[in-house]
């Protein structure tokens, strides 16, 4: 059975240690922050400019000036910090943000990620994803495991535009959790019931 | 005009004066989240073209600068995401606008540097990507990218609170580029929710000094809109 989004979000989680910093994408990702176990001492990183997110306000404290990068209304937990734009990246490609999970749209075994631009294709920009991928401690790719047109989206080299290059730590995807190592995938995990087959990846690349 | 001596001027329409074509403008913000309404109102207002916009978004969802961008007077812009922003992203595929993207920390590193007086810097952000052609590729520890300073003729911002010397505080997440942004600019606008006189904001608690701000005025009618209100569930 493929993991659902949550069941995916709490694969993901088994990785942060406790006291750590974690830069959430837009999109798959932001799934995490309410899975993420209160004592664990987790602070949130937001790149527009917050450090220690605590999930969602109360329907009359949403305040407009206080928002994620997906430009949805946060709450704050006690030790938080507000900064400016240039502080909050200087955290992420100084390498003091210990985790960021970023959503793919392809990674390859030479840990390169493809996730912000399909040629021909409307354009949304990279915003902060070329900075995370090259700043963050460990970069976790959280992505559906087939393109729309069912193909592994886990290949031996990237087909769409790059976003960083050698750069990936871990992918979860909701048939397992992999690692690119340079020539391979290895599966450090499938999901219940999931067998290799069901991952439709070329075999010269898994291990 | 105002009183030559001092910063404070009357309203948007005022404080841009001298504002006009061809100019370079920065305007602070992140979506929806600190913008200048006011001044992004009077913008709107005046027969200005051919304008260079260095932006996050260039507005979201049909607001904040997407005022301006829908009457086409950006010629070119400077943004990380334009995702949320369908008036540009048409404006893009049909080649109405130029639009350099340029990934979001090095966006704001590229305005401070131009504040702090730093003409470029190395940055492994994006090498090896298609923002990366043309540019001088340098080896560190990694592969790095030269960056150069974006600077402006106007920054358009908002704060919270400000003085009559443009000492300011912002509130919450709404500071993001908009300190940067007063950095790199010949002429600072600042439209305040609060304007106060000197002294009122306590030293330890100013965000920005008042150095970088040229001109400052108390704005009004705030939508101060909300672009995705998400809360805890009951």
């Amino acid at each position: 059975m493929a993991w659902t989004n949550i069941e995916m979000a709490d694969e993901i989680i088994l990785f942060f240690k406790p006291y750590s910093s974690v830069n959430l994408g837009i999109g798959m990702p932001t799934a995490i922050a309410e899975r993420i176990p209160h004592e664990l001492n987790i602070m949130i990183h937001s790149e527009n400019g917050v450090l220690g997110v605590s999930g969602r306000p109360k329907k009359d404290s949403a305040s407009p000036t206080l928002i994620n990068a997906g430009k949805e209304t946060i709450a704050i937990k006690k030790g938080a910090s507000y900064f400016d734009s240039s502080m909050s990246f200087g955290m992420i490609r100084g390498g003091h943000i210990d985790y960021c999970v970023l959503g793919g749209m392809e990674v390859d075994v030479s840990r390169n990620l493809a996730n912000w631009m399909v040629p021909g294709k409307k354009v949304t920009g990279m915003g902060g994803a070329m900075d995370l991928v090259n700043g963050s401690k460990q970069v976790i790719i959280m992505m559906n495991h087939f393109s729309k047109d069912g193909v592994s989206k886990l290949l031996p080299q990237c087909l769409l535009p790059f976003t960083g290059l050698d750069v990936v730590d871990i992918v979860v995807t909701e048939l397992g959790v992999f690692k690119p190592t340079g020539t391979k995938f290895e599966i450090i995990k499938l999901a219940h019931g999931v067998a290799v087959e069901d991952l439709k990846m070329d075999k010269t690349i898994l291990n | 005009m105002n009183n030559k001596n001092s910063k404070v001027f009357k309203d948007a329409v005022s404080a841009l004066f001298d504002f006009q074509s061809g100019m370079t403008l920065m305007s602070g913000g992140f979506g929806l989240c600190g913008i200048a309404e006011n001044c992004i109102d009077a913008l709107a207002n005046m027969n200005v073209s051919d304008l260079t916009v260095i932006s996050n978004n260039i507005g979201n969802s049909g607001r904040g600068l997407v005022k301006i961008l829908v009457q086409d007077k950006i010629k070119k812009a400077y943004c990380s995401y334009v995702g949320g922003n369908p008036d540009l992203e048409v404006r893009m595929l049909n080649k109405q606008i130029e639009v350099e993207l340029v990934p979001q920390g090095t966006f704001s590193e590229r305005i401070r540097a131009a504040g702090m007086g730093i003409r470029a810097f190395y940055t492994p952000t994006g090498y090896g990507t298609l923002i990366a052609e043309g540019k001088e590729v340098k080896i560190f520890d990694r592969p790095c990218i030269m960056e150069t300073a974006l600077h402006a003729d106007f920054a358009i911002i908002k704060a919270q609170r400000g003085d009559t010397f443009g000492n300011l505080w912002f509130k919450e997440t709404a500071r993001n580029f908009s300190p940067l942004m007063a950095m790199a600019a010949k002429t600072t606008i600042v439209e305040v929710e609060e304007l106060v006189e000197v002294g009122e904001i306590d030293p330890h608690d100013i965000h920005l000094p008042g150095l970088f701000v040229q001109r400052i005025f108390l704005g009004k009618n705030y939508k101060n809109e909300i672009e995705f209100l998400i809360t805890e569930k009951e």
